[in-house]
């Protein structure tokens, strides 16, 4: 019987960590997640988003700290007893359940009577648009369907949490932009609250309310999208949301911020937390560094590609930096251009 | 097509698969240079199983003395001959069951173990020690004055020695321990074939240990066991030696493998021995069948979903 309701105010990870022998998978997470909330953990593979997944599954013990659900403590549970739902990779279904038993397995646990499993199979199959489906088995599905099934079998025993670990890396493109919408869709209808573990920076930005930046088994950065896409905090943050123009040098104050020396020019920037002298990390993202007559870097074209908007390049200076631009016009590998960006899109951080 | 106009379209593809190199049609069925590696193979089985088989078949149609079904005739009137299929069936059928009752849970939890390959080497050694040795190493562990028996009085749990050798449960007991590791072995391959994420996502949505077993890993494991238990079957059944060593051959365990030699090696009725090995493979081929024909109603597809 699951212990959790819906109305929960927030899951809380109390300084969660997760050892394997020597290696920390994860440590010292503190995250709060509130009732309502999309929250994706981001970050490159390695990072410890999807041990931190299964840890609140329950999947995985902790080896340090606790789990909260309100003033409940719940670590200690198996996953059974947490009453959250979980979306796989690979989406985990039932090979021998056809659809409709595939989504009415968390309520056959729950030993709910027959009419109402139906009812509410029926009512989450219609949610996930599968309804004609409903009698095949998972095998019988394309990638897209077998994924709303998983989703409906998640969903469909009301959980207070929804765990969601890469669910679209199998689908192809135009699919995964489809399911990301349907996600997002279902999210905000049923008002539970949504963790979604991704290392596809697109993905984590136009579903999530909050996005946790991990690295190495700790979490660098929280905040809303738009805060990690203009301002992230830490120079590994600033690579894995598109910065990647990331140069080592020098910053000195200047008048109105500070200014660095990129690539044998000088650039102004804006210091984040605090660095406005010594040895720095710049981060441009390319889309802010672009060609014009009067822009300090001077640089020479090595390849640029066609991208049906604009053209997205790399440049060359005579110090050997190679530089992501993008470009509006046409450019020519061997041409020689200027490029610049505005002060407000040079983030400029303290190297360590 | 009865227009008398030529069609040159649909002339020329024909016209240009008669011209393809006998070599290259071949090679588009699978058939080239390789496939000639497969011919000792082929002369191997053809020269040492369907020879013989063949062979032992004419023979049991061709007895000393009577028809064609004389050998038949004889076996199904005489209980001396026809209790052997009994008799066989009381030992395979229940060695089967019990070593894939045990493989199954074992298989189960070893699925799990970190030192997988040390505990599976263990379990695997009974079957390079073969059956006259196992047989051999039950009649000083089993006799009366054996360690089993030791214990039992040595503890007061027997007041005088059981009997555990020359009878059923001596075979039976030589058997399992011979058997299982293959079952075993059977059972772990299905076993690991299973996705565990799968038995997560059954505890995520509240099932308990017992019911993931039930709606999960046994429905998946089902087909596999039909043939694990196909092959156990057939392993058990086709007891001789330890039916010897360990039986009592003239009674209790006379297998069907024991009148069929001593008709050949007894009564130098080589008729008679093959008529009683196509019993053998007739009964074998029976239960393997029906087995087979069970497995046909259940879920056969792949134990693992998704995209891979």
């Amino acid at each position: 019987m699951a212990l959790a309701s819906r109305d929960f105010r927030a899951l809380r990870l109390d300084a969660i960590g997760r050892a394997f022998g020597a290696v920390q998978a994860l440590r010292e997470v503190t995250l709060t997640v509130e009732r309502g909330e999309f929250v994706a953990l981001l970050g490159p593979s390695g990072c410890g988003k999807s041990t931190a997944l299964n840890c609140i599954a329950g999947l995985l013990a902790l080896t340090e700290g606790s789990i909260w659900l309100d003033d409940r403590r719940i670590d200690p549970l198996g996953p059974e007893d947490r009453g959250f739902a979980m979306v796989f990779q690979n989406y985990a279904l039932f090979p021998h359940m056809n659809v409709r038993r595939n989504v009415g397995f968390g309520l056959v646990s729950q030993r709910r009577p027959k009419a109402e499993i139906a009812r509410r199979v029926e009512e989450a199959l219609a949610l996930v648009r599968l309804g004609p489906q409903a009698d095949n088995l998972p095998g019988q599905l394309s990638g897209g369907q077998q994924q709303r099934v998983a989703i409906a079998r998640a969903i469909v025993v009301e959980p207070p949490l929804v765990l969601m670990d890469e669910p679209l890396s199998n689908l192809d493109a135009k699919l995964r932009l489809e399911m990301r919408a349907e996600i997002r869709r279902i999210h905000n209808l049923l008002g539970c609250a949504t963790i979604y573990v991704t290392h596809d920076q697109d993905e984590a930005l136009s579903l999530a309310d909050r996005i946790v930046v991990m690295r190495d088994g700790a979490v660098r950065q929280v905040g809303p999208p738009e805060e990690l896409y203009a301002r992230p905090a830490h120079p590994d943050v600033a690579d894995f949301m598109g910065y990647r123009n990331l140069v080592r040098t020098l910053v000195h104050p200047a008048p109105g911020g500070v200014a660095v020396t990129v690539a044998g020019a000088e650039l102004l920037g804006t210091p984040v937390a605090a660095a406005t002298n010594g040895a720095a990390i710049v981060a441009i993202r390319p889309e802010d560094l672009t060609p014009s007559a009067d822009a300090p870097i001077v640089a020479v074209v090595a390849s640029a590609e066609y991208r049906g908007r604009d053209f997205a390049g790399v440049a060359r200076a005579a110090d050997g930096t190679e530089l992501y631009f993008r470009a509006e016009t046409r450019v020519r590998p061997g041409e020689a251009i200027r490029l610049g960006a505005p002060a407000a899109r040079v983030l400029v951080y303290a190297a360590t | 097509m009865n227009s008398a106009a030529p069609l040159p379209e649909t002339a020329a593809p024909r016209a240009v698969a008669r011209a393809a190199p006998l070599r290259t049609r071949l090679r588009a069925r699978g058939l080239d240079g390789v496939t000639l590696l497969a011919l000792p193979a082929v002369l191997f089985v053809l020269a040492l199983f369907v020879y013989p088989f063949l062979y032992g078949l004419y023979l049991s149609f061709a007895p000393a003395k009577g028809g064609a079904l004389a050998n038949y005739a004889r076996f199904f009137s005489q209980p001396f001959l026809y209790d052997t299929i009994a008799t066989t069936l009381l030992l395979a059928v229940p060695v089967t069951i019990v070593n894939v009752a045990a493989a199954v849970p074992v298989a189960l939890r070893v699925r799990l173990m970190r030192h997988q390959r040390l505990l599976t080497t263990v379990l695997v050694i009974p079957i390079t020690l073969g059956t006259v040795l196992v047989a051999e190493g039950l009649l000083t562990y089993l006799g009366p004055r054996g360690w089993v028996n030791r214990l039992l009085l040595d503890f007061g749990l027997s007041d005088r020695p059981i009997r555990l050798l020359h009878n059923y449960w001596g075979v039976f007991l030589s058997l399992v321990i011979s058997g299982f590791p293959f079952t075993f072995l059977l059972v772990l391959s299905y076993v690991t074939g299973i996705d565990p994420s799968l038995e997560n996502a059954a505890a995520i949505l509240g099932a308990r240990a017992r019911a993931r077993f039930a709606r999960i890993l046994l429905p998946l494991l089902v087909p596999g066991l039909a043939i694990t238990l196909a092959l156990s079957f057939v392993q058990a059944f086709s007891v001789f030696p330890s039916a010897v060593l360990v039986g009592a051959p003239a009674g209790a365990t006379r297998v069907i493998a024991i009148a069929a030699y001593q008709a050949a090696f007894e009564q130098y009725d080589y008729s008679m021995a093959s008529a009683i090995a196509m019993l053998m493979a007739a009964v074998q081929l029976l239960i393997v069948v029906a087995l087979l024909m069970l497995r046909g109603l259940v879920y056969r597809g792949p134990a693992a979903t998704g995209k891979g």
